[in-house]
């Protein structure tokens, strides 16, 4: 889906994002000396972020709960299911890539237009 | 700089250009359908220059999320470089502020990974010199391949749903996060509690989904094992 937002806000935030990012880069490789190690209640919370996050990011793509959509998505969920099988056996971003859309295909263009079809 | 180094940083980075390609092609590709034009997806790649956190952006942008949701979400999703940070520092003491200045801007989950490992397999290396080689090779992977995914991005049919490659890159991603039992719960609590807040105004369930999904793992520390050994 292409955004309504105009240029200059697109701009802003690249460079918002940009100097925020750099600014944890450089955080602990700038400050050495002053502070040499990351406090441990900060480095409890951050252990969980990255699961918590990208839980965030993925499942909602896969599973839509919306009252009145009719649109339930089955090749989505179908293709994120075996995915993420894929995910979990070989930890690899290729084969993750390869089968989730490989089955989202073959989903979309194949079984279930013949599905409907019968119905 | 030393030669010997630099072509050894080259070297060792190059396996990892293979998940690096295809990751990189996406966020072309993501930047492409959320309305971005060639210019802006490589300034995007060039400022930002975090892989996730594009995505991210780029999936709210295009779903026309408030501008401090896209800002606060891409940054969540960067602060664990706080970690790669802290824990490359005593590496680059002896450096001068503005070569740490520069090496910084490099500083990437794969750029960390290989030079680390390389550091420890080889105490004598020219540390900086070794370091550039190796986060300059990803850089410099990473603008191509953005073109490439853009330019391709452009030319796909939208019923092929090429968009669905960016929550596929992000699952992959999430496995070897679920190490064990407190971050396996942050994941489950996490996602679950985006699902079910998806229809949220401003696009808070991710946000909502993430703090929730922090909690759970913290409390949860208390009931289950924590793998000490593998942290991140």
């Amino acid at each position: 889906m292409a955004t309504s937002y105009g240029d200059p806000a697109i701009w802003i935030v690249i460079v918002v994002i940009g100097l925020a990012t750099y600014g944890i880069r450089l955080s602990f490789i700038a400050l050495f000396g002053y502070l040499d190690e990351i406090p441990p209640w900060v480095a409890r919370l951050l252990r969980y972020v990255p699961a918590a996050v990208l839980a965030g990011l993925v499942l909602p793509a896969f599973v839509t709960i919306q009252p009145g959509a009719g649109d339930l998505a089955v090749d989505k969920l179908l293709a994120g299911a075996l995915a993420a099988g894929v995910a979990w056996r070989t930890e690899n971003v290729l084969a993750t890539m390869a089968v989730g859309m490989g089955a989202l295909w073959i989903l979309r263009f194949l079984v279930l237009p013949h599905l409907f079809l019968l119905g | 700089m030393n030669r010997a180094d630099f072509r050894r940083g080259v070297r060792d980075a190059t396996p990892i250009l293979l998940g690096i390609l295809p990751f990189a092609i996406v966020a072309g590709i993501a930047a492409a359908n959320a309305g971005l034009d060639l210019s802006q997806a490589v300034g995007m790649s060039v400022i930002v220059f975090a892989g996730a956190s594009q995505l991210a952006a780029l999936d709210l942008l295009g779903r026309d999320a408030p501008l401090s949701v896209v800002v606060v979400t891409a940054v969540v999703i960067n602060l664990r470089m706080l970690m790669y940070s802290a824990s490359i520092a005593p590496y680059f003491r002896s450096f001068a502020g503005r070569v740490k200045a520069g090496l910084a801007y490099f500083l990437t989950d794969q750029a960390y990974a290989v030079t680390i490992a390389g550091y420890r397999a080889e105490g004598s290396v020219d540390r900086a010199t070794y370091y550039f080689a190796v986060g300059g090779t990803i850089w410099l992977v990473w603008q191509i391949a953005t073109v490439a995914g853009v330019l391709l991005g452009t030319g796909v049919p939208a019923a092929w749903g090429l968009e669905f490659t960016v929550p596929l890159v992000f699952l992959a991603l999430l496995v070897p996060t679920m190490e064990d039992g407190p971050t396996t719960l942050a994941g489950i609590t996490g996602g679950a509690v985006a699902v079910l807040g998806a229809g949220l105004p401003l696009n808070l369930g991710l946000l909502v989904g993430a703090s929730l999904g922090v909690a759970a793992g913290v409390v949860s520390e208390r009931y289950l094992d924590v793998e000490a050994s593998r942290g991140h």
